[in-house]
């Protein structure tokens, strides 16, 4: 080989391009070593522990030959430490949502071999073996031997991919995400500042592994050196008790979960006692107006933002902060009272809507949701980058901005019912439902019409004891709305599915009306 | 000793323990300094002391940028002696702050 060496090397030889998410551990770890990092049950693990575990599980990765990391199982100490060690390894890490059926479950398996993945027994029952799928077990992984040699390299690639995520498939087939160190590492460093949590400071972490939410918790905690604490499974009094035991300052919550709180609190008569919380983040779903308005009022003191993001965005792209809530709540103004209904401004990218045509639009004017920035992937497995040529990424969301660039969100595109070539919003009909005293929950979708192409169609959950006939529901709509958008269908229901994560799930309510 | 600035590049000082990472960079060759002296690839080996003269320390978690911010450096390890680009000393970025959303 002696006659390849090259006298005068190229100037790069020893720079390597390593932006890479292990470098916020390391930092945590470097700054921070001592600091409790992360508190899951009794154990607790500091920056520097959860280091030592993440290289020794990146060292078992790299001997096993596997091509990703895969993590089926509920929040345990595994979370975070597998995010970090796939980095080191340089290779995917791709949590799997464990309330998938078994053939759900294989069928992404199949997808994402060879691979190692971690679990424990009441999941592993769930999967078929095959040879190119190693399995260890959580208790495993968590014991891991000390390391023997040197610490393991992170790739030196800037555009390798970080995490995979599948996503909820909503409306289809789950899609797998991809997200590069390069666009996590920008979100992070764009919106976190580092060492920025006092040593007292804690996160209660409640999404779970598989949700971007889950994963940018991680990451934003870990750079700000802030304590988090997993709960594997919500339930609001072991929120509420796990809040005050860790004397929590910090929370992140799904619409779904703030409801069930405010819910539990009004049932109970009981004040939160929270003395130590300060911040309350919510997104990942349509936060209802009423549950809102509720909460503020129950927790008084705290600093409420709202955070808008998306798989494919490295998470928040928008945020509607405490004194955006406040100003809000406390005015007169309809059009600033009514950013309570919206998801803030632009965090670290640039938002536009644009319409059917690719237009784009003025304030006030609704179309679809359009975003970049470095933090933006938009890019799947076997589909590629659905970035255009501007780097512009199309989130399906549907919205509008108000003249001081608030974003108001209305539905997915994939949601929009076309009736007779007229777009209508299945927002806009819900929330007249919504405000008749009967109707504790409902969902509107488009069912096939020989007319019109489609119509709408309602599927309607009456609050206990309530009573309302369909005919009173269709008049209602009449008079407040257009009579394209009465539903042409109603069905009553004991509840609407949703997803574990908030999302209402059209698809399966579609189904329902479309025979 | 001028070099190439990728993002993702590491840089470490040859006179502290300053470790940076290149978050973005103009294209072209920049002559990339801390306490004074050229930094050096992560692997080579270094001595000497920074020059209090070229400002410091350099802080772990800061990020550092040129006059038109055309230049962004996260400190990934700090240590006593300032950055600088020839004899141009870089600046603080002030963060934005947002409030915590995750």
């Amino acid at each position: 080989m002696q006659g390849t060496w090259n006298a005068d090397p190229p100037a790069d030889r020893n720079r390597p391009s390593t932006m890479n998410i292990s470098t916020i551990l390391d930092m945590a770890a470097e700054a921070f070593g001592e600091r409790v990092a992360l508190v899951v049950g009794d154990e607790r693990y500091t920056y520097a522990a959860l280091r030592e575990a993440a290289l020794r599980a990146a060292a078992r990765i790299q001997a096993s030959g596997a091509r990703c990391v895969a993590l089926l199982d509920v929040a345990s100490p595994a979370t975070p430490i597998a995010v970090f060690a796939a980095a080191y390894a340089g290779v995917p890490y791709v949590p799997l949502n464990y309330r998938l059926t078994a053939p759900e479950l294989n069928e992404l398996v199949e997808r994402i071999a060879p691979a190692l993945l971690i679990t424990i027994d009441d999941y592993r029952k769930l999967l078929v073996p095959r040879a190119d799928l190693g399995i260890l077990d959580r208790g495993e992984f968590l014991a891991l031997p000390p390391l023997d040699g040197a610490p393991p390299q992170p790739a030196e690639d800037p555009r390798a991919i970080a995490v995979q995520l599948f996503t909820s498939g909503t409306t289809g087939k789950p899609k797998a995400a991809i997200l590069r160190h390069e666009n996590l590492m920008s979100y992070i460093v764009g919106t976190v500042e580092f060492g920025a949590a006092d040593e007292d400071d804690a996160i209660v972490v409640t999404v779970p592994p598989y949700h971007i939410a889950g994963i940018s918790a991680v990451l934003s905690s870990t750079y700000a050196c802030r304590r988090m604490v997993l709960l594997p499974n919500f339930e609001p009094r072991a929120w509420l008790e796990a809040m005050r035991r860790e004397k929590v300052s910090n929370a992140f919550l799904v619409p779904t979960m703030l409801g069930r709180i405010v819910d539990h609190l009004v049932e109970h008569g009981a004040a939160p006692d929270l003395p130590a919380l300060r911040a309350l983040a919510y997104g990942g779903g349509k936060m209802p107006l009423s549950t809102i308005a509720k909460a503020m009022q129950l927790f008084p003191g705290v600093d409420f933002t709202n955070a808008y993001g998306l798989t494919e965005t490295s998470s928040t792209i928008a945020v509607l902060g405490p004194d955006d809530h406040r100003a809000a709540a406390a005015s007169d103004d309809p059009l600033v009272r009514r950013r309570l209904a919206s998801v803030g401004r632009p965090a670290a990218v640039e938002i536009e809507i644009r319409d059917d045509d690719g237009k784009v639009l003025g304030p006030e004017e609704a179309g679809m949701v359009y975003v970049r920035g470095p933090q933006v992937s938009g890019e799947y497995l076997s589909l590629g980058s659905q970035l255009d040529a501007d780097g512009w990424f199309p989130t399906k969301d549907r919205g509008y901005l108000d003249a001081e660039g608030y974003l108001f969100l209305d539905g997915r595109a994939d949601d929009v019912i076309v009736r007779g070539g007229e777009n209508i919003s299945p927002g806009e009909i819900e929330d007249v439902l919504l405000s008749h005293p009967a109707v504790a929950d409902c969902a509107c979708v488009a069912m096939p019409d020989e007319q019109w192409g489609e119509a709408v169609a309602a599927a309607i959950v009456l609050k206990d004891g309530a009573a309302v006939d369909a005919a009173e529901l269709q008049e209602l709509v009449k008079g407040r709305l257009r009579s394209s958008r009465v539903p042409q269908a109603i069905v009553f229901k004991d509840a609407l599915p949703y997803n574990e994560t908030g999302k209402v799930l059209r698809r399966v309510i579609r189904q329902e009306f479309a025979g | 000793m001028a070099t190439a600035l990728k993002p993702g590049s590491r840089f470490k000082s040859a006179v502290c323990e300053t470790q940076v990472m290149v978050v973005k960079a103009p294209a072209g060759e920049h002559d990339l300094r801390c306490g004074g002296a050229p930094m050096v690839a992560p692997t080579d080996s270094a001595g000497g002391e920074p020059d209090a003269a070229f400002g410091g320390p350099t802080l772990i978690g800061k990020r550092y940028v040129n006059a038109d911010e055309s230049l962004e450096l996260l400190c990934t390890k700090g240590g006593k002696g300032g950055l600088s680009l020839g004899t141009t000393p870089l600046e603080v970025k002030q963060a934005k702050q947002l409030p915590s959303s995750d």
